[in-house]
């Protein structure tokens, strides 16, 4: 029964906060209500058992990409009145785009066949002894091993890509060298002059 | 009636009790850290600390919570009220969380999950939104600095910390803080993994947001940083999360590296002391070298800083990973060996 009402309070706090995001106006509260979400699903992995995939979710998505978000988003200059005059220019094409995710979703949904019994989530319990992140492994680094290196070397290009878009040769720049800084001495730094009075360097 | 009490309030009450038996004996140290700290750094200054208050000055954060605890709580009239109430509500509330899977002895934990140390990296990667939040919902510029700066520098060592996470690991073979402890019984990972736990001990300062990496609230630059607007107990709040949080810290680098609740050597006059005499002594000592280290050395400059976590320990301890499983398949000493 408690394991019920966990889930309960997890799934309701998850979808609520899922509206949240996109209804507040503003949009670090919004950020916040994102991350609410992501805890809450993270929460709901570990009553499935999925303690590992439960961990990284918050590593990943809360500490690392979230962080990013409000990184961002903290910085924009957001002017509510304006935010809101162009609304009713919008409405047709926003309303259209509503529209067609709703039919997809629809779609999709319909073609949904609910398991007869469904009330136990007990799939990832009978692995036995195996702990989830050594099942993981297994499964990743043996049967997957060629998709999970492809998922990496896409990464990897997108990581560089995002690099070389944003890269650029600013002039004028003064940069620090370490190595210099370091290899510095007073026989190459400085140097003792005799200067005659009345005329300088 | 008897059956719930035996099936859902008694060890719900029970959990209680526990959670309380880990929370007051933290909270107390955190006081008495503000006190180290001060005579530990008086004694390092050539002076002699809070010696007034009480017999020598043991009184004195007492005094200063009471203190706090009076004044009034100002929010600013451009602040955005929830956030900045909140903020240091989760600031203390993540250092405390974290206390859950730390093991004290054997067996002796509130959760012994098995994913314990990924749960600890997950809160303390959680610890920037605190800052985060209090520098945005300040609406001041020093505040909303010291939160931008905070989010970069955590963000980074983080990283790096992930890594030297990852060779403890592959010595361990497994993510469950007790294994990781008893993995140690022989040799504490301190020897073999020296290198990493220097770095991992200076990535603890980074993400402490303690000397000499305390951009977020550099006094002479940021007035005090991300807190610059908070007064009385939430300033309080912020100021007994950052304390758990070096606490929380100096378990973490202890469990890692110095061997959790074990003695040195398994002989008669050490493992008669009880382990978590031992945890907690490792404990004091890991603090001990924050403390030094704030009166021993200057402040970062921030793109040294940056430069530290990306171009010096990001490259040490991916390499690291590399060498350390390269030595551990090489010379067949995998803990996990094929099932």
């Amino acid at each position: 029964m408690i394991d019920a009402l966990i889930f309960y309070m997890f799934a309701c706090t998850c979808v609520a906060s899922a509206v949240l995001v996109i209804t507040v106006r503003n949009p670090v509260h919004s950020v916040l209500f994102l991350i609410l979400a992501f805890f809450n699903a993270a929460g709901l992995f570990v009553l499935l058992g999925a303690e590992f995939l439960a961990m990284i979710l918050v590593v990943v998505y809360v500490g690392a990409v979230a962080v990013l978000f409000m990184f961002v988003v903290m910085m924009l200059d957001i002017n509510f009145v304006q935010l809101r005059q162009g609304f009713l220019e919008y409405l047709p094409i926003g309303g259209l785009v509503g529209l067609i995710l709703l039919v997809e979703l629809i779609t999709v949904l319909g073609s949904w066949v609910v398991k007869p019994i469904s009330g136990t989530n007990d799939t990832l319990h009978t692995m036995g002894s195996i702990s989830n992140t050594h099942a993981l492994g297994h499964l990743i680094y043996t049967h997957y091993v060629y998709l999970f290196q492809a998922s990496g070397i896409i990464l990897l290009v997108a990581m560089i890509g995002a690099i070389v878009l944003t890269h650029r040769n600013r002039e004028g720049v003064k940069r620090q060298t370490i190595n210099d800084q370091l290899r510095r001495n007073p026989s190459n730094s400085v140097e003792l002059r005799k200067v005659e009075p009345g005329k300088g360097i | 009636m008897a059956e719930a009490w035996d099936t859902h309030i008694w060890p719900m009450t029970w959990m209680v009790i526990k959670i309380f038996a880990i929370v007051i004996p933290i909270l107390i140290s955190v006081a008495y850290l503000t006190y180290v700290e001060r005579k530990v750094i008086g004694a390092i200054h050539l002076r002699k600390g809070p010696n007034v208050v009480g017999p020598f000055g043991l009184f004195q954060p007492l005094a200063d919570g009471l203190k706090l605890f009076l004044k009034e709580t100002i929010v600013p009239s451009g602040a955005n009220r929830g956030v900045f109430i909140f903020a240091p509500c989760i600031t203390f509330i993540l250092a405390l969380v974290a206390w859950a899977v730390i093991p004290f002895d054997q067996g002796l934990v509130l959760a012994d999950i098995n994913v314990g140390i990924l749960y600890l990296f997950a809160i303390s990667s959680l610890g920037v939104y605190g800052i985060l939040m209090a520098g945005w919902a300040s609406n001041s510029r020093y505040a909303f600095l010291g939160a931008i700066r905070s989010a970069a520098q955590m963000v980074s060592y983080e990283v790096s910390m992930g890594f030297i996470i990852i060779t403890v690991l592959l010595c361990v073979g497994s993510l469950n803080l007790s294994d990781i402890v008893n993995a140690q019984k022989h040799l504490w990972f301190v020897i073999p993994l020296f290198p990493m736990a220097v770095i991992f001990f200076i990535s603890t300062l980074a993400e402490t947001n303690r000397h000499p990496f305390d951009l977020p609230e550099a006094e002479a630059e940021l007035v005090a940083g991300y807190n610059v607007e908070y007064s009385a107990m939430t300033f309080g709040l912020f100021f007994l999360g950052e304390y758990a949080n070096m606490i929380l810290m100096a378990a973490m680098t202890s469990i890692l590296f110095l061997g959790g609740w074990l003695p040195p050597i398994d002989m008669v006059p050490f493992s008669l002391i009880p382990g978590p005499i031992w945890f907690a002594s490792k404990i004091a000592f890991c603090l001990f070298i924050f403390l030094w280290v704030r009166a021993t050395f200057p402040r970062y400059r921030y793109d040294q800083l940056m430069r530290l976590g990306w171009k010096v320990f990001l490259p040490i301890s991916l390499t690291a990973v590399a060498i350390v499983s390269g030595v551990l398949v090489g010379f067949d000493l995998t803990p996990i060996q094929n099932r």
